[in-house]
């Protein structure tokens, strides 16, 4: 027997997550996102459909973690999951920005050795 | 013997004249490189019409790192030998480059900085202004081993060891008490010397109180970073220019 009947709750969630990863894959396609800033969302939602379809999966995470309460390791994996992401973005922020900087700096020195235009 | 003098504007409209031409009254000999960082007022229109100096402006306001980090490029790509960095709001005077120069010129430091506190003549900053100048020398002091007075005063003179070795991986916020730490841990030597400051004439602080709380806060991360790190740190490594 079973020991995971089907809930609404678990289709739903099957339902979202594979659509999710569809949007990450259509955004990808229209080159909406680079690859590289994808990887990560594309993993994740890999993780949550898993997680959605074979419900024990949750039950082994909890007993091997020891949490007695097993909606607490959904949480744990979101929030672990969103904090990845947020420095997946710091770092992908801090690397622009010092590359912004060297061509603001690249430029403004280009600009100050062409001799000025006579009008 | 290339000298360059870098001053730093960032909407210093009330006094970046003055202070370009004390330059040029006291350091003749020098080119002097202004970099106007993205100022929103006249400061951009004035330094069109002075004659005889260099000027860069720089599309967007990149903060005094930034701006600093420009001159040194400009520095390296160029050529020169020496440099000092003269403040644009007149708080650094002209005429006691000469001296800062000194040592710079006779190689017995590759960094001098001016420093208030020395003979604590002239302009001495606000009380809470002190008070974190004051916290940073105490941990210059502890992490350096070396007693720095003022370790924030960005009234300094360099040779070209020190720029080629600082330009390659600049601090662009507040960089004055790192640059420090960067040069100490290549082993390169570090002197002070005693100036008189003014009083700013014009502009705002790039610093105000509160962001001087963010000022602490980032320049002590950063050393405390770079001290866990240890002394293998790859991107401070000298450059091969230097060398020759």
């Amino acid at each position: 027997m079973n020991p995971y009947p089907v809930t609404p709750i678990q289709i739903i969630s099957i339902i979202v997550s594979f659509l999710l990863l569809a949007i990450i894959i259509l955004l990808i396609r229209r080159k909406k996102i680079r690859e590289e800033y994808a990887i990560l969302w594309v993993i994740i939602f890999f993780v949550f459909i898993l997680l959605s379809i074979f419900r024990g999966l949750i039950d082994i995470i909890s007993s091997f973690l020891g949490i007695q309460y097993q909606p607490a390791s959904i949480f744990l994996i979101l929030i672990g999951s969103l904090f990845l992401l947020m420095l997946h973005f710091s770092i992908v922020i801090s690397d622009m920005k010092k590359k912004i900087n060297t061509l603001a700096m690249t430029i403004a020195i280009l600009e100050a050795k062409v001799p000025p235009k006579k009008k | 013997m290339k000298l360059m003098v870098l001053i730093p504007a960032f909407n210093e409209e009330n006094t970046i004249v003055t202070v370009i031409e004390e330059t040029k009254k006291h350091l003749p000999e020098a080119d002097i490189l202004v970099i106007n960082d993205g100022s929103t007022d006249n400061t951009k229109k004035i330094l069109m019409q002075s004659s005889g100096i260099k000027v860069i402006h720089l599309p967007f306001n990149m903060g005094i790192g930034g701006a600093i980090w420009t001159g040194f490029n400009f520095f390296c790509e160029e050529g020169y030998d020496f440099l000092v960095r003269i403040d644009g709001d007149g708080q650094h005077q002209p005429s006691e480059t000469r001296r800062l120069l000194e040592p710079i010129v006779k190689g017995e430091a590759v960094l001098v900085i001016g420093s208030r506190f020395i003979e604590r003549e002239g302009y001495l900053s606000s009380f809470y202004r002190r008070a974190g100048v004051k916290l940073l020398n105490i941990l210059s002091r502890l992490i350096l081993k070396k007693g720095i007075t003022d370790s924030t005063s960005g009234f300094r003179a360099y040779n070209r060891d020190a720029i080629y070795l600082l330009s390659k991986d600049y601090p662009f916020d507040y960089p004055e008490p790192i640059e420090i730490y960067m040069l100490n841990k290549k082993g390169f030597k570090i002197k002070e010397i005693s100036i008189k400051m003014e009083e700013r004439k014009g502009g705002v602080s790039s610093i105000s109180l509160m962001k001087s709380y963010y000022y602490l806060i980032k320049v002590l991360l950063t050393i405390l970073v770079n001290f866990l790190y240890g002394g293998n740190d790859e991107s401070l490594s000298s450059d091969p220019h230097s060398n020759h």
